[in-house]
């Protein structure tokens, strides 16, 4: 599984410009699927299963899309000034180098250092490409980039940038050829926009009127010192009983938990402080769509190297794949 | 009219924090069984009442959402047997210290809420107001049954129990928003047993102190053509006077701005003044910070009103309210209802849709 | 009906004095009453159907005169930011609340008009003779200032009423300045466009409410038309002033006297880059002068069109103004003229095989 992960996260795709990683995800999962779609705001669906007596529609959601930048200015003198797509700490952008999406690379650093024990804020940081004036700059304003990391293999744990969600993507890939059979209507949303508002799923959500909707993403873990959750990396798949914009809905949590005990899958209860995903989204779509959300253990979430464990990956795998092979019973 | 301050206590007792509003609403269902002709729950919890116009013919709908969640905290990291806690709604945490909690974990579970005595603090924390970092709850149990028992994500509501003070006021932790809960029982009550030419839709909305999302699903489902949202608003007390604060036992607030259709609130305020009922206008200049927010950007958009239940110490475990505030909400809610014709939605915006 | 094409279009004396009575007008978020009159009164010989709904938008459809249209939706917010009276201090004195977002530091000494009978006020400010020492240093806060209508008038406020700022339009060659070019702006513009439309297109002209508190109103004019395309046209400040250190303004947002500017992205849309292709093309095809909105920050109508049902393909416009929210803005006539003709190319040239192509 390695190397498709690797894949993933090496190919580009910022919030709103997910063209290369779909091309990437779609070659994947094209072998597995009669029914693979592209809808209006870029969203990968994959088809699989029907649905029988019993059984429910389930809209998985994985974003294909990745944070970066997006050029807003080019100065007189080359530098590259832009802007974010989707948040994240400029503390983790000093030194960092970016890959646009027309193959210019460049760094990215910031000016003026007037005390150095301070982060400076997000306009403070410009992108030098190389470039002598705005004339001979290869990147103008609207060029969108990401951040550039190699995968890095350490055995047990791999690093790399767009983990965050990547390893979702690659889980779903897996989990579409690990499912024999199944008596629901399974929809695969590689859904794009989710780091800027989860608007993908949303728009998703409400064309598929499914039954029930699972995201998948990475949680920050607490295992470092000062964060105050409970999830470490190495303790299984995370459900998540709830973020900052969503409490999923107590059955489906019950259900995540009982298939985990029943399949004796290691798992692990979240409660995230920061952030959401794709789940918040499906849920308020149309009258209500009872979600939940599976995440994926992850350090540095939002970094140029994030932190996963392959176990973590295998087990999510292993549950979801259970999830979505049986009858449910909410 | 039956007294409602036994249902309003017990339901007061009750747990419900957002996401988790079950045992609020199997009580709320059971008292508007008689009163209402459907009972049903949205996909994701809502409880819906259905009181049916007269006759066959298709009726115009009027939806009325109070929220039945309460807020409390989520147990986020068990720390050798000591529960660190987020909130799930907006909790002062200033509140929290020497609070009295029930842990809802796979048994109910009595504990205190104490503050990381300053002595095992850096200088620079100690002393400070009280915030979620150096909070925790102790239940005063070994560790190892503590581990059988809570996991994170485990709810934790307020231990106080409800009660009532001389000259009919009733102090509880979660008169937001069960006040007006009650005051749409006695709407319906109200209703009981008169001809109705528009469907009525009694809901008690989830997870209004989260999202509004119940607000938001509930009103995509039933489409109404009115929609109104019964919430608490802030009584004059300590410290607040302005203009923000009602006093308490003067009746309702009646919502004016934004978010409330301009002839909704003219009418609320005529039928007041027929009822000789004391009210108070409440200015909602940018949001109403309701589940109308919500109920009024719905597919194709519902004009709204919000009417509010003053109540002191809003958002704590002794929030304070006058029982004929209740009343007086719930009777002007079911006037307004009972004068609706079948052609009201067209007569009463009928002029603010063609100047 | 006038078939102007784009090149020959040019903003006139009567667009020019719509422009000036829309702006002179009060319709702040809540309450755009007086605005949707005037709209309505411009646009009624020239669309098929009107509609008020329940929250004020006023959503006119001029049909296509072909089978299978193309159909686009164009929206325009009607509210501007204001201010409601909340209480009374008596002696003409009342408590206001800010809607929608202004600097709080814009208000002091300023002219505004309260209520429907238009009662000149003033936001007053303490003498400078009577300030405690270091309090010229200190931002006074809203909740301090009050609206005075003189003791006179104060039977005749009433809380619950709004009041606008009471800049008069105002031009000066190319130059207009005035309160609510945002989006008096693109209202008028909207009103001039809908005599643009050609044959082919099914078209809805909203004119919304509450974009200034939220995108409020655009979020359900859209449900039930679905259009193939949306187009947000707003006005965009221009932050095109020399820095005071001498260094590069490399955050100027858009500049007045570039033309009309295309947003890439803000804060609520990414726009569909097919759309983004396709104004491009046709500024450069029929030489309308253009610039692209810097990405970042902001939002438009767009925010809610975008994520509407199954998702539309949206993009924002906006004429070029300096000191948005505030008593004064200031826009520049051929920026505005070129955002028509921008509008009105693409209204003439628009079609489904945009759609033809992934959205990226």
């Amino acid at each position: 599984m390695k190397t498709l992960i690797q894949k993933l996260t090496q190919t580009p795709g910022p919030s709103g410009f997910e063209q290369e990683i779909r091309k990437v995800i779609r070659e994947e999962v094209s072998p597995l699927s009669k029914s693979v779609q592209v809808d209006t705001m870029g969203n990968l669906i994959v088809r699989i299963g029907q649905k029988s007596t019993g059984g429910l529609r389930v809209m998985i959601a994985a974003h294909m899309d990745e944070i970066g930048v997006i050029v807003s200015h080019v100065e007189k003198k080359g530098f590259v000034r832009f802007s974010n797509l989707g948040s994240y700490f400029p503390r983790y952008l000093a030194g960092s180098r970016v890959r646009f999406l027309n193959g210019t690379r460049g760094v990215i650093n910031h000016d003026r250092p007037e005390d150095l024990s301070k982060i400076p804020g997000m306009e403070k940081f410009l992108i030098d490409v190389g470039a002598i004036s705005d004339k001979d700059c290869p990147v103008k304003v609207g060029d969108v980039g990401v951040f550039d990391r190699e995968f890095l293999d350490m055995g047990n744990r791999i690093a790399s940038k767009a983990l965050d969600d990547r390893i979702s993507c690659a889980v779903l890939i897996e989990t579409i050829r690990n499912i024999k059979s199944t008596p629901n209507e399974l929809v695969f949303v590689f859904s794009t926009q989710e780091e800027v508002g989860s608007r993908g799923a949303q728009t998703a959500a409400y064309a598929l009127e499914a039954d029930l909707g699972i995201a998948l993403d990475v949680t920050p873990t607490g295992d470092i010192l000062g964060v105050k959750m409970q999830t470490h990396l190495g303790d299984g798949p995370a459900i998540k009983v709830r973020d900052v914009g969503m409490i999923a809905d107590p059955q489906v949590v019950s259900w995540m938990v009982s298939c985990a005990k029943k399949h004796k899958i290691k798992y692990q209860m979240e409660v995230l402080e920061v952030g959401s995903t794709d789940a918040r989204s499906m849920q308020l779509v149309r009258g209500g769509m009872l979600a939940g959300a599976l995440s994926v253990p992850c350090r540095y979430v939002h970094s140029p190297s994030e932190v996963v464990d392959m176990e973590d990956v295998a087990l999510t795998v292993k549950l979801l794949t259970a999830l979505l092979s049986e009858r449910i019973q909410l | 009219m039956t007294d409602i301050t036994p249902f309003l206590l017990s339901l007061l007792d009750l747990p419900g924090l957002s996401g988790y509003e079950k045992p609020a609403s199997e009580m709320i269902a059971k008292q508007w069984q008689p009163l209402v002709d459907e009972i049903t729950n949205s996909t994701l919890g809502s409880l819906h009442g259905l009181r049916k116009a007269h006759g066959s013919a298709k009726a115009p709908r009027i939806m009325i959402a109070t929220h039945m969640d309460a807020i409390g905290m989520m147990v986020t990291k068990i720390d050798k047997g000591f529960l660190r806690f987020t909130h799930v709604g907006g909790v002062d945490p200033r509140i929290l210290p020497g609070q009295a909690v029930i842990v809802h974990g796979r048994q109910e579970l009595p504990g205190v809420v104490q503050l990381i005595p300053d002595r095992l603090l850096d200088s620079h924390s100690a002393g400070n107001a009280p915030d979620y970092k150096f909070l925790f709850v102790d239940l005063g149990l070994p560790e190892k049954e503590i581990l059988k028992l809570v996991q994170p994500g485990d709810l934790i509501s307020f231990a106080q129990s409800s009660f009532e003070m001389d000259g009919g006021y009733v102090a509880g932790h979660s008169l937001d928003n069960r006040a007006s809960v009650a005051a749409l029982t006695i709407c319906l009550e109200e209703l009981r047993n008169i001809e109705l030419a528009w469907d009525v839709y009694a809901v008690a909305t989830i997870k209004e102190e989260e999202s509004g999302l119940g607000a938001l699903t509930s009103a995509y489902a039933i489409r109404p053509d009115i929609a109104v949202t019964i919430d608490v608003t802030f009584a004059k007390g300590p410290g607040l006077t302005d203009y923000r604060t009602f006093p308490l036992g003067k009746g309702p607030s009646i919502g004016v701005g934004a978010n409330i259709h301009p002839v909704l609130a003219t009418e609320f305020t005529q039928l007041a003044k027929e009822m000789d009922m004391p009210y108070g206008m409440e200015m909602m200049a940018n949001s109403s910070g309701t589940d109308s927010m919500m109920m009024q950007i719905t597919a194709e958009g519902i004009p709204n009103m919000v009417l509010g239940i003053p109540i002191r110490y809003m958002h704590t475990s002794v929030e304070l309210v006058s029982v004929s505030d209740i009343y007086r909400t719930g009777k002007l809610l079911a006037r307004f209802i009972s004068q609706l014709k079948t052609d009201s939605a067209k007569t009463l915006f009928e002029k603010f849709a063609n100047e | 009906m006038n078939k102007t094409s784009s090149a020959s279009f040019k903003i006139s004396k009567t667009n020019l004095a719509l422009l000036q009575r829309l702006s002179n007008a009060s319709g702040i978020s809540g309450n755009e009453g007086e605005i949707r009159a005037i709209i309505r009164k411009e646009i009624t010989p020239y669309v098929d159907e009107i509609k008020v709904d329940a929250m004020g938008n006023l959503l006119a459809l001029k049909h296509a005169k072909i089978k299978k249209p193309v159909k686009v939706l164009v929206a325009s917010h009607m509210d501007e930011v204001g201010f409601m009276i909340v209480d009374d201090d008596g002696d003409g004195l009342f408590a206001f609340e800010v809607v929608g977002g202004v600097d709080a530091r814009q208000l002091m000494a300023k002219m505004v008009t309260v209520g429907k009978e238009k009662l000149p006020g003033v936001i007053g400010a303490k003498p400078i003779h009577l300030l405690e020492s270091g309090e010229i240093h200190d931002v006074v806060k809203t909740h301090s200032m009050r609206i005075d209508v003189g003791p006179a008038n104060s039977s005749r406020v009433k809380i619950g009423e709004y009041a606008a700022f009471a800049t008069r339009f105002h031009q000066n060659g190319t130059s207009i300045t005035g309160k609510a070019l945002d989006d008096r702006l693109g209202v008028a513009g909207l009103i001039e466009l809908i005599k643009h439309v050609p044959e082919n297109v099914e078209f809805m002209a909203a004119f919304t409410v509450q974009e200034e508190i939220g995108l409020r109103g655009a979020r359900v004019a859209a449900f039930a038309f679905q259009p193939d395309f949306a187009f947000a046209l707003d006005s965009t400040p221009a932050i095109d002033l020399p820095r005071p250190d001498g260094e590069e303004n490399t955050q100027y947002n858009c500049r007045l006297g570039g033309g009309p500017a295309i947003y890439l992205a803000d804060a609520g849309t990414l726009s569909d880059p097919r759309l983004v292709r396709f104004l491009t093309k046709m500024a450069e095809e029929h030489g309308i002068p253009y610039q692209y909105r810097q990405p970042g920050g902001g939002g438009t109508d767009a925010g809610s069109l975008h994520k509407t049902g199954a998702g539309i393909p949206t993009i924002s416009i906006s004429v070029p103004g300096r000191y948005a929210h505030t008593a004064i803005m200031m826009a520049h006539v051929p920026d505005w003229e070129n955002t028509m003709r921008l509008l009105i190319a693409a209204l003439q040239n628009i079609s489904l095989e945009i759609l033809a192509v992934d959205r990226s």
